[in-house]
């Protein structure tokens, strides 16, 4: 076996793993399952991608790669503004959308099924505005360096891993250590409970966004960098999203990171041992084994 | 001075079905009042329209001289609401100290470490492991939690759902003698109970709530006996004795 799948799976668990975290929180706090969430990553490459293509614009050296990654300053930059946007339209979905079924008091699942036809309409909106056509954040090549041990990864590749790992530790202690955090966790347990212990919940409803948005920018920004961008992205990754979540335990923020490594890195051994064509289905098997021995999850409270 | 004020409130889950039907009632600062009925008689709900849980569909409720009628449930705590449910009133996954914490997050920053002081002083069974799960606590620390959360803020009014429910006689003499201190220090107090006998010694006032409207309003020691009460449960006397 070539141990050059462990870079591979911590690679792609980075993204699934950021992206689930996003997910697990709206799950837990929103308490529905939120089928737009892979479209999210896809709109966040492409605004990033937008917002690039501005300050390249503006200042032309802004693209200029700097040693010894693939990209200049404006990718970093225009994560920024892609960040921004991408909150903006998670905001704009929920006051148009979800927010709304919610003041009714609509089931869950009236919900996930507004939130599946939101998924559809995003997507092909993307596919409207930038064609099916794949688009790169940078044209520029690099060579993967010997780490050892048989192992060989980009600078580009060390920097997302890098990035995740900080990533999850900020939000984790923000999570358990803050107030905001506390409140999140009020309301994920008992929503009208925390309005009587004076916790205005459509404030932590926001703040859930904002994160899942941010974090879901990021890595389909990551995503574009190693690979590409495509409108259907984030769909695709949709299914190994719910699966990290789910085997992290819902509402788990290190379990939903180690989840998505999990998956990651449970898909490029599959890759090597049964060939590519089985990676889609590693998700789906590790899904149904935790629904049906662990529902809970990994870190996941029992019952909830 | 008045500190609560209900005015022909009509309540419920559905505006075609109210379950509460045109209550009134006064309740003066520093008052313990009993609110009783037979279950189902909408006492929860009624109590939970008053702390903003549940849709009011006609009538007003104003918390000292604020019209406080349809507010959201976090905006009434701001204005001096104290409000514990009757099941489900404390966040069991997290630290009994969390649950004091989130509650002192209304208060501004110099008095929150101090009014968690004060609570934990109170409530000697919480102070003993504030870092524990709040979800390892017993039936009778859990009502204490509750409480202490709801005092917290120092609220105007505390209602409370059936503070005993579930407990054994020992701890319901506990959480009485909790509530008998929290009135004594002023606090108006609006209790909803079962355990008629030892709510009518605690308030010296007792409302009676029968399928959704008052059927009596009046000095608890009027019900001591427990005939009129019986009469009153049973829905064959109405609205007598009112004061
Ligand atoms: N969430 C709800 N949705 C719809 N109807 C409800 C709901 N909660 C209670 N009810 C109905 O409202 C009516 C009054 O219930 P409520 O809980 O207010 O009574 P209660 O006086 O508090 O009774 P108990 O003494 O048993 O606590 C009942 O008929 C009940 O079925
Ligand atoms: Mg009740």
């Amino acid at each position: 076996m070539n141990p050059q799948a462990i870079i591979d799976g911590l690679i792609a668990g980075s993204t699934i793993g950021l992206g689930a975290i996003g997910l697990t929180l709206t799950y837990s706090i929103l308490r529905f399952a939120n089928f737009t969430h892979g479209d999210f990553l896809a709109w966040g490459a492409y605004l990033t991608l937008t917002v690039a293509g501005v300050l390249g614009g503006l200042a032309a050296g802004l693209g200029a790669p700097v040693y010894p990654f693939s990209f200049g300053w404006g990718l970093p930059l225009a994560m920024f503004g892609g960040v921004a946007l991408t909150v903006a339209l998670t905001l704009g979905l929920d006051r148009i959308l979800f927010g709304k079924l919610r003041a009714r008091g609509a089931d869950a699942i009236i919900i996930v099924m507004a939130s599946f036809g939101a998924s559809m309409a995003l997507r092909s909106l993307l596919e409207f505005i930038f064609t099916a056509k794949p688009a790169y954040f940078t044209k520029a090549l690099q060579i993967a360096k010997p780490l050892g041990l048989g192992m060989r990864a980009t600078p580009d590749q060390l920097l997302v891993i890098g990035m995740t790992a900080v990533l999850v530790v900020v939000l984790h202690l923000l999570v358990t250590r803050s107030a905001t955090g506390r409140a999140m966790r009020a309301v994920s347990e008992n929503p009208s409970l925390a309005g009587v212990y004076g916790v205005n919940v459509e404030n932590v409803i926001r703040v859930t966004w904002i994160i899942g948005a941010g974090l879901a920018c990021i890595a389909g920004v990551m995503a574009g960098l190693l690979v590409q961008i495509r409108p259907y992205m984030g769909f695709d990754l949709l299914l190994p999203l719910f699966s990290a979540a789910i085997l992290g335990g819902i509402g788990s923020i290190p379990g939903a990171m180690l989840g998505g490594l999990i998956i990651g890195l449970a898909e490029a051994f599959a890759v090597q041992i049964v060939g590519a064509e089985w990676r889609a289905a590693i998700s789906f098997v590790i899904l149904v084994l935790v629904l049906m021995l662990r529902p809970q999850g990994l870190f996941g409270q029992k019952g909830a | 001075m008045t500190a609560l004020s209900v005015a022909g409130l009509h309540a419920g889950y559905d505006p075609d079905l109210p379950i509460v039907k045109g209550v009134s009632f006064d309740i003066t600062r520093g008052e313990a009042v009993s609110i009783l009925g037979p279950n189902g008689a909408g006492k929860s709900t009624m109590i939970k329209a008053i702390a903003g849980l549940v849709p009011c569909f006609a009538g007003h409720v104003r918390l000292g001289q604020t019209d406080v009628t349809g507010l959201a449930s976090h905006h009434l705590v701001r204005n001096g609401m104290g409000f514990v449910p009757q099941t489900e009133n404390i966040f069991t996954r997290l630290t009994i100290l969390e649950n004091l914490q989130i509650a002192a997050q209304l208060l501004p920053k110099a008095e929150r470490a101090g009014r968690i002081a004060a609570m934990l002083d109170m409530f000697p069974d919480l102070a003993a492991r504030p870092g524990e799960l709040a979800g390892a606590l017993s039936g009778g620390q859990r009502q204490m939690l509750a409480a202490a959360r709801a005092l917290l803020t120092e609220p105007q009014v505390l209602m409370l759902d059936e503070p005993s429910a579930g407990l054994s006689p020992k701890l319901v003499g506990q959480v009485f003698d909790t509530l008998r201190r929290i009135s004594e220090a002023g606090v108006t107090l609006v209790l909803v109970e079962q355990n008629v006998r030892a709510a009518l010694t605690l308030t010296e006032r007792a409302l009676v709530l029968v399928d959704g409207k008052l059927a009596h309003d009046g000095p608890s020691e009027t019900l001591h006996d427990g005939k009129l009460l019986g009469e009153l449960f049973l829905g064959h006397r109405t609205a007598e004795a009112r004061t």
